[in-house]
């Protein structure tokens, strides 16, 4: 089990033009879960990608660490290294490119079989195997083309597949919970609640809706609203949320 | 009819104007005069003196006689005329090429040696085959056949029954290089499958280009399916000194001036007759400050199918031109071609799909990269003649600019002349997908491997759509070595 945390400290970010982040600080300790809500255009999807360093996104100040690690200086694959894992909205289709060769590009090591690749887990193929069968994954979409032809709530059991393998230290899971049918969904919540326990995942968790929360049990609900942290609390924020809607934090009545 | 005027015989096309709004002028004969009479002077090399000089039946020797004559008499071809637009033909130096000595062609004993110990590991990784054609500098060395001379009969052309009517059959219009060939083809080869035949194993034709370089080599094949017979062909053109498939030098290792400069002007003309089945596998591996000037012509007759596949690794300037006529109601055509430019090369590409009798299908597709400061050119046309009712062709093009100084221009074109038709085309040229580079390296994928993955699995589905099983792994495996990649 390992200890750390992911820490978001005052960090401004955006497009070029626009500031969409406006100074968010938060802090994920190993093995807990935070829920990150808030309405449409609130920026969860821009703190997901500017913690991943997705091209065209710009960091006007403010600093991001992963167990110390200054993460906003590396590049994108360097952070996955280092222990960050995004969980997208919107997988991206790679054709031609398949799962596991994928996989065992992104982690030389685990296939080599050296020390501080969570030894005993397993080579990349027996990892997977095994994380689709937790989740109900069907094996055939092991060897096809990345995110290819997949629906919507495949590509996201494909997304929690790959943290299963990679075991990061932090996953940022943006919607996860959309495009799941209920039993998807408590099969994918499920595994990630268990994660934090396996090897002490620590999650932030984008989601509009309380369900993924039901089943995957948030130690901190933040609320996002343009931009900023608005109000953070216990799981019941989520709740009051879920009944009252965002107005009582955005200034702006339903 | 042509006026004969001018000086030298010259012929003056009279160039009637341009058909716009969808199509487009395809027809070879529109071309310029641009630089007609320096190119008379200085061809000391190409006369029909030295064409009628080379040995053969008298048939061949007029034959390849009017054929320079023809091509003495018309104007080279220049980048304004439209099928040469984009290409590198105006750097083309005839006088840098001599036709390699050919006065042993009839002598040579293709029942003697072996191919050498380099060719022959690259016709063994193709696997089981139901004969071997090897030439060498355009003459042939060897001949084996597998198969029973009543399935099949592969070799030397001037020694086939219908040698004078099988040669100048498909590619009945020659113009340009074609003629070129016809006139300096010093050993044309015939692979004659016979009707009703299947034949399982391919047969392999390998044309060797060897020596110190500043030769010009015209290697000719002939392949005939005849009716309802099912085959498969794979023909190679190596440079043996400038690496074998498997040798080819790896990115930024390769080194041009070390290469010997050969001019290739290969034809190979496929007929396949009514209900035949023919896979056509070609591969082009030259040495890298080669020329290609390269023509393939096919028909495919009723209720017959071609599926071809070619790949494209070398050469400096690299062109292959791709004819396909659809003669016989319900034929098929399937045209392939993967190719992946280096360094400075030039890889050109032409193809014509031409329709020509009622429900004919013809679906091409063609991928390329381009790297380093490489270019690459995709011209097709669908041509869909008046009668060609209930015709589909599909044409795709997809390119891949891997570089900032690599390019990579895709000029679809359509000349529908019926109604009742269906007809697509589709083409791509963009650098990788920074989307798909990003998914990658969030999964903690080196940027470098990252982009080889992408690049590799851009060819992966066409790489599956190799028709002969035995030249699936080897290309596979040239266009992996031509990206970088290894054991993926």
């Amino acid at each position: 089990m390992s200890t750390g945390e992911l820490k978001i400290e005052d960090l401004h970010a955006g497009i070029p033009g626009r500031e969409i982040l406006r100074g968010v600080t938060l802090t994920v300790r190993s093995g807990e879960v935070h829920a990150v809500m808030g309405p449409n255009g609130s920026g969860k999807s821009t703190l997901a990608h500017v913690l991943m360093g997705r091209p065209g996104y710009e960091i006007l100040s403010g600093t991001v660490t992963l167990d110390g690690i200054d993460l906003l200086s590396l590049p994108t694959w360097q952070r996955a290294r280092a222990g960050l894992f995004l969980g997208m909205q919107h997988p991206i289709e790679v054709p031609g490119v398949s799962l596991v060769t994928a996989l065992t590009a992104s982690r030389p090591e685990i296939e080599a079989g050296e020390a501080g690749a969570d030894a005993g887990a397993g080579d990349v193929s027996e990892r997977m195997r095994a994380e689709a069968k937790r989740i109900g994954f069907d094996e055939r979409f092991l060897t096809r083309s990345l995110n290819v032809d997949l629906s919507g709530g495949e590509r996201k059991r494909n997304e929690t597949l790959q943290m299963g393998v990679l075991r990061p230290r932090f996953a940022i899971l943006d919607e996860i919970d959309s495009g799941l049918d209920v039993d998807a969904l408590a099969a994918v919540g499920r595994r990630v609640e268990e994660a934090t326990e396996e090897w002490g995942l620590g999650v932030l968790a984008i989601t509009h809706f309380r369900r993924l929360l039901k089943v995957l049990k948030p130690d901190v609900v933040h609320v996002l609203s343009a931009g900023r942290v608005v109000a953070t609390g216990e799981s019941e924020l989520a709740e009051i949320v879920d009944r009252t809607g965002y107005a009582a934090y955005t200034g702006v009545g339903p | 009819m042509w006026p004969a005027a001018g000086l030298m015989g010259e012929r003056v096309g009279v160039a009637r104007p341009g058909r716009r709004k969808g199509r487009v002028a395809w027809n070879p004969r529109l071309v310029t005069r641009a630089s007609l009479r320096e190119r008379l002077f200085t061809l000391p090399t190409f006369t029909p003196e030295t064409a009628a000089a080379l040995p053969g039946p008298p048939w061949l020797r007029h034959r390849r006689a009017a054929a320079a004559e023809a091509f003495a008499s018309a104007p080279l071809p220049t980048e304004k005329d439209e099928v040469w637009r984009y290409s590198r033909i105006d750097s083309l130096d005839l006088d840098r090429y001599q036709t390699p000595d050919s006065s042993d062609v009839m002598a040579t004993d293709v029942h003697g040696p072996p191919p050498s110990d380099r060719i022959r590991t690259l016709v063994d990784r193709l696997g089981p085959r139901s004969g071997l054609i090897v030439t060498v500098n355009g003459v042939l060395a060897t001949v084996a056949s597998d198969a029973g001379d009543d399935a099949l009969a592969i070799g030397r052309m001037t020694e086939h029954d219908e040698a004078e009517a099988l040669l100048g059959s498909i590619a009945t219009d020659p113009t340009d290089f074609v003629l070129l060939n016809d006139a300096f083809a010093a050993d044309p080869v015939v692979i004659d499958i016979h009707a009703g035949v299947t034949i399982e194993h391919p047969v392999v034709v390998v044309h060797v280009i060897t020596g110190a370089g500043g030769d010009a080599v015209f290697p000719r094949t002939v392949i005939r399916g005849a009716s309802s017979s099912v085959a498969s062909v794979v023909e190679i053109v190596v440079d043996v000194e400038g690496g074998l498939l498997a040798e080819l030098p790896t990115r930024g290792a390769s080194s041009v001036a070390n290469h010997a400069e050969h001019l290739v002007v290969p034809v190979t003309e496929v007929q396949v007759a009514d209900g035949a089945e023919l896979n056509y596998v070609s591969i082009q591996s030259l040495g890298p400050a080669t020329w290609q000037l390269a023509h393939q012509v096919s028909t495919i007759g009723a209720d017959a199918g071609l599926h071809s596949f070619a790949v494209a690794l070398g050469g400096s300037y690299a062109r292959l031109r791709t004819d396909s006529a659809l003669i016989g109601t319900s034929g098929t055509s399937k045209l392939r071609a993967a190719f992946i430019g280096r360094d400075d090369q030039m890889l050109d590409f032409r193809t014509l799909q031409d329709h020509r009798a009622p429900k004919t299908t013809s679906d091409l597709l063609f991928m390329g990269a381009v790297a380093d400061r490489s270019h690459s050119v995709y011209s097709g046309l669908i041509r869909v003649r008046r009668g060609a009712v209930r015709s589909d062709a599909m044409q795709t093009n997809h390119n891949l600019v891997l570089d900032e100084g690599a390019h990579a221009d895709s000029v679809p074109n359509l000349d529908i002349q019926e109604n009742d038709v269906r007809c697509s085309h589709a083409s791509t040229v963009g650098p990788v997908s920074e989307d798909q580079r990003y998914y990658l390296e969030s999964r903690g994928v080196e940027p470098e491997v990252a982009e080889r993955l992408i690049v590799a699995g851009f060819f992966a589905d066409i790489a599956d759509q190799v028709p002969i099983a035995g030249t699936r792994a080897m290309i596979g495996q040239a266009l992996a070595d031509r990206t970088g990649i290894h054991g993926v």
